[in-house]
């Protein structure tokens, strides 16, 4: 059982902090900012191609990062792989000791840098989940014996700010059916939305651990892009006027984060920090929360 | 020509266990060709279901399924009868269920799987698109084809990045599991958004069809041609 894990299975506030691969073969700064932080958190969550951008792979990075002695979330969208490559992907994971795996479907491929490339999608994230499942039970797919079985942790997203809610909720409770043993949600600026999500969670009996997701805003320019751009992130109005009504951004910003956190701890079981550049600031947004 | 099959008697039944009445509709048009969905096929279902312990409230053959403006015209002379039923069993291709799903508001079980003829689309004329993916889940969808209403062709739901019913792929373009989402509660059975779907057979997609298939009506006009010419 790693340090991850025992938090989310004992029900103990757990802290994850996105890390993302650069576009090139340089990952030095990277691990080296993402060191200067570990100490603060149990895993570095490290994207897929997010938003569809080409990008060094999150099972080399997982790995190096894994070297440095910390502990790592490695996430698999299938946007780009059948579930040959899939499946093949997830034995590899084990086999380079990575021991937990975030399950998702992957953003559209028409949103990244390489529009003209054909979608895969041959899997959705639960069937996903329910490979990584039977890949643990020892069989994969056409249900063929493995020699040595792999041992992982699957997670999974949930998005509370999607309108309506109920779809999500109802998937969720699908995702917790087959095996998710975390949930990690997109960014929160809404903590009243969150509450809402996290009680009809528990009404359809989805008992699994939420980690909240906190995603610093750099400018109310970037806020507003990201509610037309960006899949499945919404920023309210109130919180891009609060940002552009300060005269320290930064520090708004990194006050905004905290706030969310103060007040959504209570009703979910960690948080996952998105910081996209700030990883310098992590320490701020934890200090502030009374998480480090 | 849109081949279809009939699906196996007891994943028809594992459909409706929520209906004590039915009212069996047929398609006359590729489902009758396929030997899917004439009038001896609807016979044949409601005899079955007759036996099974269903009220069958009546049963129609209509030209073409996939006509909503003449599947409205006809339902409308028998609308009592399918007020009267609780669902619909639809002996037809999936396009036809997606069809009189939007005309009627009842659940439209699939007794079909649309089965691909090869690299051969067909031609109906109709909004509504099936991928002939050989085995139609169109029952746990609220008629809605996921394949094709869905940009990602997700089969378990939602993939989270739709703002404001807008899928995240293309402005304008509704999120195909939201409108299954709204379906399915218009229905009432929202209980079928957990279901989980197994990955779909990709082998079943593109096959070529079998030699029974090709003795369907336009396989066969082609065929007779082709001999005719040598
Ligand atoms: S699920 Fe969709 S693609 Fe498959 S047979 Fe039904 S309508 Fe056609
Ligand atoms: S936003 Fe809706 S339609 Fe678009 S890919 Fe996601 S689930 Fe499918």
């Amino acid at each position: 059982m790693t340090k991850f894990q025992d938090k989310i299975l004992e029900n103990e506030l757990a802290v994850t902090c996105e890390a993302g691969p650069p576009k090139g073969t340089d990952i030095g700064e990277l691990l080296e900012e993402l060191d200067e932080i570990g100490y603060l958190v149990d895993a570095f969550n490290v994207t897929d191609q997010q938003s569809s951008v080409m990008r060094v792979g999150s099972l080399a990075v997982s790995h190096r990062i894994k070297e440095t002695g910390h502990e790592t979330v490695y996430q698999l969208t299938c946007r780009d792989r059948n579930r040959i490559a899939l499946q093949s992907d997830l034995l590899s994971a084990d086999v380079l000791g990575l021991e937990n795996v975030l399950a998702l479907t992957g953003d559209y491929t028409t949103l990244g840098d390489h529009p003209h490339a054909k979608p895969v999608f041959d899997l959705d994230s639960p069937q996903l989940l329910a490979v990584i499942r039977d890949l643990n039970d020892g069989v994969d797919m056409e249900n063929n014996d493995l020699k040595g079985t792999t041992n992982l942790f699957p997670g999974a997203a949930v998005n509370p700010g999607a309108d309506p809610v109920e779809p999500q909720v109802h998937k969720a409770k699908m995702k917790a059916n087959l095996g998710a043993k975390f949930f990690q949600s997109q960014a929160v600026y809404d903590p009243r939305l969150f509450k809402e999500f996290m009680e009809k969670l528990r009404e359809a009996k989805v008992e699994v651990p939420v980690l909240v997701g906190i995603l610093p805003l750099k400018s109310p320019g970037m806020a507003r892009f990201m509610n037309q751009n960006i899949a499945g992130a919404y920023v309210p109005e109130e919180v891009i006027d609060e940002l552009d009504g300060s005269s320290d951004t930064l520090k708004k910003s990194l006050e905004i984060c905290s706030r969310v956190i103060n007040q959504t701890v209570g009703c979910c079981e960690g948080v996952h920090l998105m910081p996209m550049g700030w990883e310098t600031h992590v320490p701020e947004i934890l200090e502030k929360s009374g998480l480090a | 020509m849109i081949y279809s099959e009939q699906k196996p008697w007891s994943e028809i039944t594992s459909y409706l266990s929520e209906s004590e009445s039915l009212f069996v509709l047929g398609c006359g048009g590729c489902a009758a060709a396929s030997g899917s969905g004439g009038e001896e096929q609807v016979e044949e279902l409601t005899h079955k279901l007759n036996r099974g312990g269903w009220t069958v409230t009546g049963s129609k053959v209509i030209e073409f399924l996939c006509n909503k403006g003449l599947v409205g015209i006809r339902l409308a002379r028998i609308s009592d009868k399918i007020e009267s039923a609780d669902s619909i069993l639809g002996a037809c291709c999936g396009i036809g269920i997606q069809a009189v799903g939007k005309i009627v508001d009842k659940q439209v079980h699939p007794a079909n799987d649309t089965v691909s003829m090869g690299h051969f689309h067909g031609a109906w004329p109709s909004e509504e698109t099936c991928e002939r993916c050989g085995e139609c889940l169109l029952e746990y969808t609220g008629g809605l084809c996921p394949l094709t209403v869905c940009t990602k062709g997700l089969l378990n739901g939602a993939c989270g990045g739709s703002h404001e019913g807008e899928c995240e792929v293309e402005p304008g373009r509704p999120c195909g599991w939201e409108l299954i989402y709204d379906r399915l509660r218009d229905i009432d059975r929202l209980d079928l958004l957990t279901t989980y779907n197994d990955p779909k057979p990709r082998e079943k997609y593109q096959k070529e069809p079998e030699m029974d298939q090709r003795h369907s009506l336009f396989w066969a006009i082609e065929a007779e041609e082709v001999e005719e010419s040598d």
